[in-house]
């Protein structure tokens, strides 16, 4: 259901339409490539050898035996990069690649092997002798600043933490404005409370995969399932210490990233493999080795502080919040504390981040990082407190809801944004009134992101025959192919079916930002329409030749050159097909490009209503209905954009309920697998309805806002409030598994 | 000169105030006189940073203009999933 508002955007004819899927065909007979399809010509297999411990020093590694196996090409230690001394964030990515002085968590890469076949490659794993000395180790977020708690890294906290705090305490962050403890004053009830969330894996079905190839000449290609194969070479070089230029990285078809593939696991590794081989190295992750090394979100231990006053408004806002990102800087925490509030206009409003490091694999993305752990604090509280006072949750919302010109939370004031609209449409939605039987209870939740551009280009070719193909640099992880050719043909005025649109390699185009931060239908279809703003331009130009009239004279509609006016004179329109026809004798091949940092996407936000039945013998819970409403500015293509809205509830449900990484007392994690670690599957899920509003963003010529991350901000909270009224107690720790929410049962009596 | 407010964590780094006053027409310039302004800051302007001008947020665009009546505030550098 769209809801379109009153704009001056265009009248569509092709956005807004739900056209067949351009990969559609490739994905479900199995032709579509992805990161593991990949080989070549004499290739070898790369494996890792991983740290068994949590916490070690990595006394030696002996490579010699299994370099002397038959079949062994190539063994890479640490010893085989060179030390990257002036940017720590790539020597970050580096040491989380190949660990050097120390293994930092369970998983963590120490060696590498390329062998002519899988078993001898795991043969010489075996045989590589690493010599360890046990460490004490550390994975709880709160343990991580006790004093005394092991320590990861001495001298990495940065010049905003405060003196005598933990060595693994590395930023800190605050945001707000007003005096909450003056505002909490003004409150009729205060509801103070301590969150938890577990980290948990973006859980994308295809596991990191690549094939590199590195020649004596020192050009290299590499084929990889990523989320930004820009990234990735330019990373690679930075690296490997070679230029950019010559390294072509090309990225496959990709099963799914939400952050997880915007970052490096085994790319350098294949490289180092391949060029100490001098043959193709193909590498692959398997299950396990993605959940004990490849980046999780990070878990959050969160205390917030809300006053209200009885009739609803919300005083004061306080949250201070610790996040573990991993044993490296850059856990996600600033945006928790910049997005907790963001959905609410207060007077009086603070957030206290904390980037915390623990013995756990590297945090990564995860959709809207930050924030829905952020979400799921404060919306418990806020819903909590209308809960005690009575009010209707929605109504609470709505009294508090930031609107334009609403101070953010964060710093700015806010331009037109559509928080109001998602909770009056979702107020009036049938979903709100629908009655609930016993043990079932109803949560909403609100929630936000920020969204960003970045350097995008597109090409843009008119072929002879008039059909339309668009280069693009961003992976297609959400439909982009479909958009781009969607935004080409309305620009254009012609069929969808006569545009195709091709993620192009990194020798193609100029340089690219990775897909990720909802970016890519805004930013790459702003460079679309720019693309074909400049082939109309061109192919009015030709007309003009061939009429032998003005080029200003003449103008693009539907499809065809046509004298701007009866002054340029009668002549038929031109259609694309014909101008592309003859375009060789009028000045050779027609295309449009455009190149462009498009800053300026439009915030988002979301409301979700989620309904619950808690099972009193088991503590299982079942979803029983769930609603997303949520501003996408404007739907280009609505399948997708409501595939979006169910895919980030979906993840946040599995996240509220499930979803943990598990580490034993050794620091091991001890669910590194889909049977352990308990995504949710169909069968878990009622079908989710997604209701599409569209208040158009003003920044990007069809009103698109990105709508990739938002969605996995309330569900969290939306969950937890369905169940907490389900349970009769209110839930504070994710997930909500059974034998959790059970004994929250026995203890409530 | 251009009001900027910059986050709380940001504050002790320049003479503990919210907001501090810049000459600068563009984001470049803003960047730039912030560090020479206030070098306890540099560290995280190195790190990076976006800025809100009038309630869009900018992360690279060096020449983005601002007048003196804009609304502008540093925020943590954006990323995305």
């Amino acid at each position: 259901m769209a809801l379109d508002s009153k704009s001056d955007l265009p009248q569509f004819k092709v956005v807004g339409t739900r056209p067949a899927r351009p990969d559609g065909i490739d994905k479900v007979t199995g032709r579509a490539r992805f990161g593991a399809d990949m080989s070549a010509p004499g290739m070898l297999t790369g494996l890792i050898l991983r740290s068994p411990h949590a916490h070690a020093r990595i006394v030696s590694i002996d490579t010699s035996k299994a370099e002397a196996l038959a079949g062994v090409h190539a063994v890479v230690t640490r010893k085989d990069f060179r030390e990257i001394t002036d940017d720590d964030f790539t020597a970050d990515i580096l040491d989380n690649c190949m660990a050097g002085a120390k293994a930092l968590y369970d998983g963590h890469a120490i060696a590498a092997v390329a062998a002519s076949s899988t078993k001898i490659a795991r043969e010489a794993l075996k045989l590589i002798d690493v010599t360890y000395e046990k460490l004490d180790h550390v994975t709880d977020v709160d343990e991580a600043i006790e004093d005394g708690a092991p320590v990861l890294h001495e001298g990495r906290s940065d010049e905003t933490v405060p003196a005598g705090m933990s060595p693994n305490v590395l930023s800190r962050y605050e945001f707000g404005h007003g005096d909450p403890e003056e505002g909490l004053k003004n409150a009729d009830h205060v509801v103070e409370r301590t969150y938890k969330t577990e980290a948990t894996h973006q859980g994308y079905i295809e596991p990191h995969a690549c094939l590199a190839q590195m020649g004596p000449d020192g050009q290299g290609d590499l084929w990889v399932c990523t989320q930004g194969h820009y990234m990735v070479r330019n990373t690679c070089a930075a690296i490997l210490g070679i230029e950019q230029g010559q390294l072509r990285v090309t990225a496959s078809e990709i099963g799914g990233g939400f952050g997880g593939k915007t970052t490096l696991f085994l790319e350098p590794v294949a490289l180092m493999l391949a060029k100490k081989s001098g043959r193709p190295v193909k590498m692959v992750m398997t299950r396990s080795e993605v959940l004990r090394a490849t980046g999780p979100t990070a878990s959050t231990s969160i205390d917030v502080k809300i006053g209200m006053t009885k009739d609803g408004k919300i005083t004061a806002g306080f949250a201070e919040m610790r996040y573990q990102g991993g044993a490296y800087p850059g856990s996600p925490v600033e945006f928790g504390a910049m997005s907790a509030f963001a959905p609410y206009d207060l007077e009086h409003v603070k957030t206290i981040g904390w980037d915390i490091v623990t013995n756990r694999p590297k945090a990564a993305a995860y959709r809207a990082p930050g924030a829905p752990m952020a979400a799921f604090a404060v919306e418990s509280a806020i819903d909590e407190l209308a809960r005690h006072f009575g009010l209707d949750p929605l109504e609470v919302r709505l009294k508090n809801a930031a609107r334009e010109g609403t101070k953010a939370s964060y710093g700015p004031t806010y331009p037109a944004i559509g928080l109001e609209a998602t909770l009056r449409t979702a107020k009036d939605h049938p979903h709100w009134s629908a009655p609930l039987g016993e043990n079932q209870g109803r949560g909403v939740a609100c929630g936000f992101w920020f969204n960003f551009g970045g350097d995008t280009c597109v090409t843009l070719n008119i072929t002879p025959d008039g059909t339309v193909t668009v280069s693009e640099g961003n992976p297609d992880i959400g439909g982009s192919r479909a958009s781009m050719s969607m935004m080409a043909a309305e620009e254009l005025g012609i069929p969808y079916e006569k545009v195709r649109t091709i993620v192009a390699d990194t020798g193609s185009l100029g340089q690219n930002e990775v897909t990720d931060g909802s970016r890519v239908t805004f930013a790459v279809g702003l460079a679309t329409i720019e693309a074909a703003r400049a082939a109309k331009r061109e192919m009015c130009k030709r007309a003009a030749m061939i009429w032998g009239i003005d080029e200003e004279a003449v103008e693009w509609v539907d499809g065809a050159a046509q004298p701007a006016g009866p002054n340029a004179g009668k002549f038929p329109p031109m259609t694309l097909a014909e101008i592309a026809e003859t375009a060789s004798n009028t000045g050779g091949p027609i295309a449009g490009h455009h190149e462009a940092n498009p800053e300026g996407a439009g915030v988002s936000f979301a409301t979700h209503m989620c309904d619950v039945e808690v099972d009193p013998d088991t503590g299982a819970a079942k979803i029983l209905r769930y609603t997303v409403f949520q501003d996408a500015g404007k739907a280009i293509h609505p399948a997708y954009v409501e595939g979006q809205f169910q895919g980030g509830a979906a993840q946040g449900i599995g996240w509220a309920l499930n979803e943990e990484y598990i580490y034993g007392d050794d620091g091991i994690l001890q669910n590194a697998g889909f049977l352990d670690y308990r995504v949710p599957v169909a069968s878990d899920l009622p079908m989710i309805d997604a209701v599409i509003l569209e208040i158009p963003n003003p920044g990007h010529p069809y009103g698109v806002r990105g709508v990739g991350e938002t969605s996995i901000v309330p569900p969290l909270a939306a969950v937890a409030n369905a169940v907490s009224a389900a349970a009769g107690v209110r839930m504070t720790d994710l997930p909500m598994s059974p034998p959790k929410l059970l004994a929250a049962l026995h203890a409530k009596g | 000169m251009v009001q900027v407010k910059i986050w709380g964590s940001l504050a002790a780094f320049a003479d503990d105030q919210s907001q501090v006053e810049i000459e600068a027409k563009n984001l470049r310039e803003l960047l730039d006189g912030l560090a020479a302004a206030y070098p306890a800051m540099r560290p995280q302007l190195d790190r990076g940073v976006s800025v809100s001008i009038d309630g869009r947020i900018y992360n690279d665009s060096w020449f983005t203009p601002i007048r003196e009546d804009s609304e502008v505030v540093l925020l943590a550098r954006l990323k995305g999933g």
